[in-house]
């Protein structure tokens, strides 16, 4: 690990400061994956920036949402009665993903921000234009079965590996922003960046700029939500294909669908195209099917992710006739 | 920099790069809490963080400055040992022991989330704070610690035990 300074910061604006007076800074959260990439040299900032004190609390929005501080400990979120009652799908998600320890100290923000871990990505001796812009990227012929089949780029086939924002952008999430120039919100679905030609940049945050919180609308059809995740072992492993859903009726057809796709996009992945084919269609399973294919045709695989397509494929659609069918459950009772 | 640790106040001067495992085990000879994988795969490295269970190789000891610490030195009351060692050790809980401190912080640190009501993935109903902790949501919840020996059944044994719950096989 390179030598760093270190300061712990007692509100945002503190924070903006001291990142904005100093060279090639990191704010830190929980460091659970931050610590792990200094080690391994692949991060070398020159300073950090603790701002894992601060933003701590969950709060109640007017309209009926939920106000959720930057520094909420995935832990902390994924327990709390208001999200396991009205947004079931991001407790789900959460508990998805790494393990208690790891939960216990991960921020909300530090989840939404942590890097890939494609292994080249990892390893300073291979070649990576996600680390090394335009250094190649040793993934496209090497190992590849845990990466991208939706957004992938020529330089880049990474992909994002949390559960939590998969979970967060089917909600409609909006995450709030501070920086040099002030504040600002944007759609948790607009933070990240496909990688194109530049996968180094990976979101559209400004210099110095802080995530200081997320906003969950209120969303009724949420309260009956699931995440499902498909790993190579029970518990404990990045997802292969992880799907969260929702589905609200509207007599025989789909009033309104939420999906979104983990461990096959570059980013959390919305399943706009999906959404739009369901979205008023009578409920049949050629209508699923229908949608899954509009979403999935845009997917290009590599040798060794080819079986992501299937398992998306068949996961998308369990998931979704497994929720039009708790709609109607829940419609009846 | 500060910390309590095991109850008592601990002063140290220490580079920024430090992480809190090597500030206990270096620093403080607490060598009890073990470097496994040091990248927060294996769990060998579980401590109590006011309550808590976190990595200690993940965590830099200065960020955790002036907050509680316990590992598994300050478990035992003298040479009382805490239930969950006595179940460890009736129920053999180990081969080699080197995950065992970080199996047993884990543990104690589950209990306090069953306390709290907190699911876990495999938790069918996530609205409900009235948890059943059977087998598979034991097997879940201590899914951060890793054992090479495969000492799981033994594991799995004496932390049903030692959390006094009714579990099924």
């Amino acid at each position: 690990m390179n030598a760093f300074d270190y300061h712990q910061a007692v509100d945002a604006e503190q924070a903006i400061e001291q990142a904005m007076r100093r060279q090639q800074t990191r704010y830190l959260g929980g460091g659970t994956n931050l610590v792990d990439l200094m080690r391994e040299t692949v991060e070398r900032p020159a300073a950090l920036i603790d701002v894992s004190t601060l933003a701590r609390e969950i709060e109640e929005t007017t309209h009926g949402g939920l106000f959720i501080g930057a520094g909420v400990t995935n832990a902390e979120l994924a327990a709390d009665p208001r999200v396991r009652m009205r947004y079931p799908v991001l407790s789900r998600a959460i508990l998805c993903g790494a393990s208690a320890q790891i939960r216990n100290m991960a921020t909300v923000a530090g989840n939404l921000l942590q890097r890939t871990r494609c292994a080249y990505f990892y390893d300073i001796a291979s070649h990576c234009n996600k680390r090394e812009p335009g250094s190649g990227c040793d993934a496209r012929e090497g190992f590849h079965r845990y990466h991208a089949i939706l957004g992938a780029s020529s330089s880049c086939i990474a992909t994002h590996p949390s559960d939590m924002a998969v979970a967060m952008v089917a909600l409609d999430a909006r995450v709030h922003l501070r920086g040099p120039d002030g504040e600002r919100s944007l759609a948790l679905s607009e933070l990240h960046r496909e990688p194109g030609e530049r996968p180094d940049l990976e979101t559209v945050l400004a210099p110095e700029e802080l995530i200081v919180a997320v906003e969950l609308p209120p969303l009724p059809m949420a309260a009956i939500s699931e995440y499902r995740k498909v790993r190579d072992r029970a518990s404990y492993a990045f997802a292969l294909v992880s799907v969260a859903s929702m589905a609200a009726l509207d007599g025989d057809t789909i009033g309104d669908v939420r999906l979104a796709l983990g461990g096959v996009g570059t980013v959390p992945w919305r399943a706009r195209r999906a959404e739009a084919a369901l979205r008023g269609a009578a409920i049949s399973e050629r209508a699923i099917d229908t949608a899954v294919e509009a979403e999935l045709e845009m997917a290009r695989t590599l040798p060794g992710n080819g079986f992501k397509l299937a398992l998306a494929r068949r996961l998308m659609t369990s998931e979704l006739k497994a929720r039009v069918a708790d709609a109607r459950e829940g419609g009846e009772s | 920099m500060k910390w309590t640790i095991n109850g008592q106040v601990r002063e140290a001067e220490v580079d920024f790069r430090t992480s809190l495992l090597d500030l206990l085990r270096e620093r403080f000879q607490l060598s009890g809490t073990k470097k496994g994988c040091n990248q927060g795969a294996c769990g060998a490295c579980t401590v109590l963080l006011d309550g808590r269970r976190i990595n200690a190789c993940l965590t830099l000891a200065a960020q955790v400055q002036g907050r509680e610490i316990t590992t598994i030195e300050g478990l035992s009351d003298g040479e009382a040992l805490h239930p969950v060692q006595v179940a460890f050790v009736e129920h053999d809980g180990f081969q080699c022991g080197y995950c065992t401190p970080g199996q047993i912080c884990s543990a104690v640190g589950l209990a306090g989330e069953l306390e709290r009501g907190w699911p876990s993935a495999v938790t069918k109903d996530l609205k409900t704070t009235d948890v059943a902790f059977d087998r598979e949501e034991l097997r879940e919840r201590m899914s951060g610690n890793l054992c090479r020996c495969g000492a799981y059944n033994g594991i799995v044994d004496a932390v049903s035990e030692a959390l006094g719950e009714e579990v099924r096989r």
